[in-house]
C-alpha cells in the first residue's frame, strides 16, 4: 500500500474512533459521574442518526418517492441535524428516565435495553417512518460544496470530516470538563458515591439524575448524527446491542470511567484493537472467514471481563477533581 | 383469540423456566444476570449437538414417540443438556462472578460482566453453529389436535406444558423439603443472617447457578422444539424474562411463574394487532407500565 493510502486509512480510523469517543464521553457523564447504568446506547445512537438524517435530507420526490419512504425530510444544514438529534435524544431520555430513575439502578439498565430494542424494531418494521430495513441513503455531508466546486478531490473528503468530528469531540470534552467541576458536577459525583447522604444534604436526587441522563443522551445523539453523516447511509441493522452499546462500554471501562481523557483514550485504543483483530482474522483458514466477526466480538467480550476483573479503574482511573475555586 | 391465549400459555411456561432461574439468581446474588437469555440459547444448542451430532454417531435410533416430533434422541439430550448448562453456569460463576464477589465489586459491575458473558456465549454459539436457523428435526409439522373453541394445539405443545409443570413441581419440592432448598430460601431472604447461622453461602450460590442454568437449558430446548433455534433467541427472551421477574417481584419464584404466564399471553395476544416481530417490544411496554404503577411487582419482592 502506498503511503497516501495508509494515511487515508488512518484518517478513516480516526474519524470512527472520534465518533465513538463522543459516545464514550456521553456515557461517562451518565455512568462515570452519576452512576447511571445505561446499556441502551444503541437506542440513542439509532435515534440520533435517523433524526439528523431526516432533518438534513429533502423529502423524496418523483420516481424516487416510490422507493424511499420517510416521515419527513427538511433539507436543512448539517448543524441543525446535529442539534435536532441532540434534542430528540434528550426528549427520549426524559421519557425513559421518568419511570426508571427513581428505582434501583438495574431497572434503568433493563429499560434502556428495552428502548434500544424497541426503536430498532420500529425502524425495521415501519416502512413509512424511515424506509424500513433498507434504511436511508445519500445523506449530505458538511462542507461538501468544497468537493462540488472541484477544490477537493472526493477521495480526500475524509480530511475535511476528521477535523469536524475532532472539533465537536473537543467542544463536548471541554464543556463536560467545565460542568463537572461546577457545583452541579459535584452533586452528580456525590449521588454516585452515596445517594442517601446526598438526599440528606437536600439535593433532589431524581432531578440531578434526570439532568445527567438527558445531558449524556443528547451527546450520544450527536454521536449518532456524526456517524450517519460519515457513512452517508444508515439502516436499522447497524444499531445492534453489540456494535451500538457493548463496544462503547468496553471503551469507557478500558479508558477509565469518571475520566474524560480516559473515555477518549479508551475509544481510540479499543477501536484500534477492534480494527487490529480484523487483520488477525485475515490469517484464519478460509472455512472460518465467514465467522471472523464473531471471533472479533468474542475477543472484545473477553477483553471486558479481563478489565472488570483485573483493572476495573481502566487505563487512567478516575481523575481527582477539586473545585476551581480552590486551586 | 382463545387459540392465541393457549399459545400464550405455552410461551409463558417456557418464559417461566428462564424467569424462575433469573429470579433465583437475582434474589440470592443480587445482580441482574443479563446473560440468562443466552444461557437458554446455549442449552438449546447443546441439545442440537447431541440430537444431530453425537447421538446419530452413537447409533441411537431416530424414531419418534407417537404423535410427537421427537424420540429417544431428544429424551436423552434434554436431561444431559440441563446438566451441561448447570455446569457451564457454575463455571462462569467460578471464572468471572466469584472473582468480582471476592473483590466486593458492586452489583452494577456484576451486571456489566454478565452482559459481557452474554456476548461471549452468543459469539461462541455463532462461531460453532453460524447465524442460520436450525431445527432439531427437519420435516413438516405434526398435525394439530383440534380442541373446543377452535383451538389447534400440537402434541409437542401439550408435552411442553407438562414438562414445565413437572419441573416447577420438582423445584417447589426441592425448595420446600430439602435442606439445601431451605438454605437457598434463607440466603435469598438475608445473606448475612444465613451466613452467621452457619449456612455455606458459597455452596448455596453454586446450587443457585446450577438450578438456574439447568432450567434455562430446559426453557431454551422447549422453545426450540416449539419454534426453532437461532443464536439471537436468548436475547429476544431477555426483555420478557426481566418483565416477568419484575412483575412477580424480584426473588419471588411463584411471582415469576405468574409473571411469565402474563408475559407469554400478552406477547401472543399482541400478534393479533401487531407484527409478531414486536413481541419483545410488547414485553418492554408492559414492563414499563408495571414500573410506573407498581415497581415492587404484584406480589412484592426484595427492596434492596
Amino acid at each position: 500500500m502506498e503511503i497516501s493510502g495508509i494515511i487515508a486509512y488512518l484518517v478513516s480510523l480516526a474519524i470512527m474512533a472520534g465518533i465513538f469517543a463522543v459516545f464514550a464521553l456521553g456515557l461517562n457523564i451518565q455512568w462515570g459521574y452519576t452512576g447511571l447504568f445505561n446499556i441502551g446506547i444503541a437506542g440513542f445512537f439509532c435515534i440520533g442518526a435517523y433524526t439528523s438524517a431526516m432533518i438534513t435530507t429533502p423529502m423524496p420526490t418523483g420516481l424516487y418517492a416510490q422507493y424511499v419512504h420517510q416521515i419527513f425530510g427538511l433539507n436543512l444544514p448539517f448543524i441543525l441535524g446535529i442539534l435536532g438529534a441532540a434534542l430528540v435524544c434528550g426528549f427520549i431520555a426524559y421519557l425513559i428516565g421518568y419511570p426508571t430513575l427513581r428505582l434501583r439502578e438495574d431497572y434503568l439498565a433493563i429499560a434502556t435495553i428495552g428502548i434500544a430494542e424497541t426503536f430498532r424494531l420500529i425502524f425495521n418494521n415501519e416502512h413509512w417512518l424511515a424506509n424500513g430495513p433498507r434504511g436511508l441513503m445519500g445523506l449530505p455531508q458538511p462542507l461538501y460544496w468544497l468537493v462540488d466546486q472541484g477544490w477537493v478531490d472526493p477521495r480526500y473528503y475524509n480530511f475535511i470530516y476528521l477535523p469536524i468530528v475532532l472539533a465537536i469531540m473537543v467542544v463536548i470534552y471541554l464543556s463536560i470538563e467545565r460542568v463537572i467541576r461546577s457545583p452541579w458536577g459535584r452533586v452528580l459525583r456525590a449521588i454516585r458515591e452515596d445517594e442517601i447522604a446526598s438526599a440528606m444534604s437536600g439535593k433532589d436526587i431524581f432531578r440531578f439524575k434526570m439532568q445527567s441522563f438527558i445531558f449524556g443522551s443528547m451527546i450520544m445523539g450527536v454521536g449518532g448524527a456524526l456517524y450517519a453523516h460519515y457513512t452517508k447511509a444508515i439502516s436499522p441493522d447497524v444499531f445492534t446491542p453489540l456494535y451500538g452499546t457493548f463496544i462503547i462500554w468496553v471503551m469507557l471501562m478500558a479508558g477509565g470511567s469518571g475520566n474524560n481523557k480516559g473515555a477518549i483514550l479508551g475509544a481510540f485504543v479499543v477501536w484500534g484493537i477492534w480494527i487490529g483483530t480484523k487483520f488477525l482474522t485475515d490469517f484464519l483458514p478460509y472455512t472460518l472467514k465467514a465467522r471472523a466477526p464473531y471471533i472479533r466480538f468474542l475477543i472484545i467480550g473477553i477483553l471486558l471481563e479481563i478489565i472488570l476483573i483485573y483493572r476495573p479503574q481502566g487505563l487512567m482511573g478516575e481523575e481527582k477533581r477539586i473545585s476551581k475555586m480552590i486551586d | 383469540m382463545a387459540e392465541l391465549f393457549v399459545y400464550g400459555i405455552v410461551l409463558g411456561s417456557i418464559i417461566a423456566l428462564g424467569a424462575i432461574g433469573l429470579t433465583l439468581v437475582y434474589g440470592i446474588l443480587r445482580f441482574a444476570n443479563f446473560a440468562h437469555g443466552d444461557l437458554m440459547t446455549a442449552g438449546a444448542y447443546i441439545a442440537l449437538f447431541l440430537v444431530t451430532g453425537l447421538f446419530p454417531w452413537l447409533g441411537i435410533p431416530d424414531t419418534t414417540f407417537g404423535p410427537l416430533s421427537f424420540g429417544w434422541r431428544m429424551a436423552l439430550a434434554f436431561p444431559i443438556a440441563m446438566v451441561g448448562m448447570a455446569m457451564v453456569s457454575i463455571l462462569f460463576d467460578r471464572i468471572i462472578y466469584r472473582r468480582l464477589r471476592l473483590k466486593r465489586s458492586g452489583s452494577v459491575m456484576l451486571a456489566m460482566s454478565a452482559l459481557g458473558a452474554s456476548f461471549i456465549i452468543r459469539m461462541i454459539v455463532l462461531i460453532l453453529w453460524g447465524g442460520d436457523y436450525h431445527f432439531y428435526r427437519p420435516g413438516i409439522l405434526r398435525p394439530a389436535i383440534l380442541l373446543p373453541l377452535e383451538i389447534k394445539i400440537r402434541p409437542d405443545q401439550i408435552l411442553i406444558l407438562l414438562t414445565v409443570f413437572f419441573l416447577v413441581v420438582l423445584l417447589y419440592l426441592f425448595l420446600q423439603r430439602t435442606k439445601m432448598g431451605k438454605a437457598m430460601r434463607a440466603t435469598s431472604d438475608n445473606m448475612e443472617l444465613a451466613r452467621v447461622s452457619g449456612i455455606d453461602t458459597e455452596r448455596v450460590i453454586i446450587w443457585t447457578w446450577g438450578i438456574g442454568g439447568a432450567l434455562a437449558a430446559a426453557g431454551g430446548i422447549l422453545y426450540a422444539i416449539d419454534v426453532q433455534l437461532h443464536p439471537g433467541m436468548g436475547w429476544h427472551f431477555l426483555l420478557p424474562l426481566f418483565a416477568a421477574t419484575i412483575l412477580g417481584g424480584i426473588g419471588n419464584m411463584y411471582g415469576a411463574l405468574i409473571g411469565a404466564l402474563v408475559m407469554g399471553v400478552a406477547q401472543q395476544v399482541s400478534t393479533a394487532y401487531l407484527l409478531p416481530t414486536y413481541k419483545p417490544a410488547v414485553a418492554f411496554i408492559v414492563m414499563i407500565l408495571i414500573l410506573l404503577v407498581r415497581p415492587q411487582g404484584i406480589f412484592g419482592g426484595k427492596r434492596t
